[in-house]
């Protein structure tokens, strides 16, 4: 649905997407990570068209973003990081401005507005001045905009920035209540609205690609170690001078009461390490999985430290 | 066409949801107003001291000597007000991140920017048709000529779709509408003036700096002489405007 080979864009002489190249599968929803700067923004901006890339090709929907822009437009919905709103107009009046600009038909406008201000929660303040209403209001707005020409693909600027823990919750719900009827990219920096609401992620970093997939295939393809993580009562120190001994163990770290204990792939050490921590009498409260969290994948590969 | 219909009829939208448009119209025909009812007072004296001689009273002529001044003093007042109308129009998009709306939709530049113009050219005939009801008092109690009236009419109109042309070039060049109101301001002065290079000489560079002015053009329109040659140069000036507003937006987002 949306896919893109080697973009490059460059800025004079800055060098802001560099060989840029992932696909996006319809339906899905996915998540484009990187740190300030890395280049989010532009392969936004250039996937709706509204830059032009310096190199490279970009596709959505079918269509060629640089061949058939006015195509790749009528498919994509678009919410920039500055919500793009007119603070002297009422709230239908802007989405229904949208609509005729996004060029819905005259005779689908009214229903597409009432399906917007349903879906996106506006319908109480429908007739209000834009400048009056709440910033969680204004990026529902936004995302209302996105939607209003029932485009096949969002693409989402961060669209949580700036809300209350009670409005980030309402818009990842109505972004997850999107999935299979729409393909949807969004930027974040939130890293738990990842694994919330994406299905896969594309991660990048001062213009390159560093890794793209689903979030299984990324955390499998980056897991070095199996292993499990125990919390014991007492004796932390005492559990890895332990778990040391059992046959197959690699490295073994007590942080405390919580014991990291790691080994190789292709076994499964799981019950004798439950098993050393109730012979020892340690007082064995929780053991869990090593997992590779979001946040150590993406901190690992935007700092160089891993390749896919 | 309904691309460029949807942006006027947004913008229309925006200059009467906003107080600019309401002060601009006002303030202008207060201006209109004032320099009317002195010039008619004054046309008043010069016909009572013209008709103790009847030679003279046949010269009095309420085109020439009302609305000939009177159209010069408004397209003065114009230089004033149309950067007022014109420094959001494309600056304001650019500022509020607005442009990236219409930018990602299914529209051309060509067509925002004459969506834009066109409903600028529309507070325009609002402003220039308010001041008309004043003329009903001269018809009603004088005898000026419907044709010149016209004519001058239609030049104050050019003259003024000219200005909003170029007032649209300079409010794509910024985000800050001062900067875009002080620029139009500033070149559509120099435009006006241009024509006093001619005084102190003609030909050669300075018949090119006269032609190019506003002033030469409408002179003769104040008359109501109906030149083409003066249409065609509001015409091409105004299409220049544009064109170089749209080469602004085009090149900004090839940078």
């Amino acid at each position: 649905m949306i896919e893109v080979q080697d973009l490059t864009k460059k800025y004079g002489e800055l060098t802001a997407v560099q060989d840029l190249s992932f696909r996006v599968e319809k339906g899905k929803i996915w998540g484009l990570l990187g740190p300030n700067a890395a280049g989010k923004t532009t392969t936004m901006r250039i996937l709706t068209g509204y830059l032009p890339a310096t190199d490279g090709r970009a596709s959505v929907a079918g269509f060629d973003v640089f061949e058939q822009p006015n195509e790749v437009k009528r498919a994509i919905g678009y919410l920039p990081e500055v919500v793009p709103l007119y603070p002297e107009m009422t709230v239908a009046g802007y989405l229904g401005f949208v609509a005729e600009i996004k060029q819905v038909p005259a005779v689908k406008r009214k229903a597409a507005l009432a399906r917007v201000l349903k879906s996106a929660a506006l319908e109480d303040v429908k007739g209000r001045l834009i400048k009056n209403i709440s910033r969680g209001y204004k990026q529902r707005v936004g995302i209302a905009q996105a939607m209003i020409h029932d485009p096949q693909v969002l693409i989402l600027d961060e669209p949580t920035i700036g809300l209350d823990p009670a409005q980030i919750k309402e818009i990842r719900e109505l972004i997850k209540g999107l999935r299979g009827e729409h393909t949807i990219m969004l930027s974040t920096h939130i890293l738990a609205e990842v694994t919330q609401v994406c299905d896969g992620v594309v991660i990048i970093n001062e213009g390159r690609l560093k890794a793209s997939g689903s979030l299984e295939e990324l955390t499998a393809s980056f897991r070095q170690n199996e292993g499990v993580v125990i919390k014991v009562r007492r004796g932390g120190e005492e559990a890895a001078a332990a778990a040391r001994q059992i046959p197959g163990v690699g490295q073994v770290d007590a942080d405390g009461n919580e014991v990291r204990v790691e080994w190789s792939p292709g076994r499964d050490l799981r019950e004798r390490v439950a098993a050393l921590a109730v012979e020892k009498g340690l007082g064995l409260l929780e053991m869990r999985p090593l997992a590779m969290s979001i946040e150590d994948l993406y901190l690992k590969v935007v700092s160089g430290g891993l390749e896919q | 066409m309904n691309n460029v219909w949807s942006i006027m009829k947004k913008e229309l939208g925006t200059y009467f949801t906003s107080p600019i448009a309401y002060v601009v119209i006002l303030a202008f025909q207060f201006l209109f107003g004032f320099f009317f009812y002195n010039l008619v007072w004054w046309f008043n004296a010069q016909a009572m001291q013209m008709a103790q001689n009847p030679y003279y009273y046949q010269q009095a002529n309420i085109n020439q000597m009302v609305y000939s001044p009177l159209f010069h003093n408004m397209s003065v007042i114009l230089i004033l007000v149309v950067p007022l109308l014109t420094m959001r129009v494309l600056a304001e998009e650019k500022k509020m991140g607005t442009e990236e709306l219409l930018f990602t939709s299914p529209l051309s530049v060509s067509q925002i920017i004459l969506g834009k113009y066109l409903a600028a050219l529309a507070v325009l005939a609002v402003m220039l048709g308010l001041t008309a009801v004043l003329s009903v008092f001269a018809f009603a109690y004088g005898n000026p000529e419907l044709a010149p009236w016209l004519v001058g009419y239609l030049g104050l109109f050019l003259m003024g779709a000219t200005f909003i042309a170029i007032g649209l070039f300079f409010s794509s060049m910024t985000d800050n509408q001062i900067v875009a109101a002080v620029l139009t301001f500033s070149a559509l002065l120099l435009l006006l003036v241009l024509s006093w290079v001619t005084a102190s000489g003609s030909g050669g560079w300075r018949s090119v700096l006269g032609y190019l002015s506003f002033s030469q053009h409408f002179e003769d329109m104040t008359r109501g002489i109906l030149d083409t040659k003066d249409i065609a140069y509001y015409l091409s000036f105004s299409f220049f405007g544009l064109f170089l507003a749209h080469s602004v937006v085009q090149s900004r987002r090839w940078r």
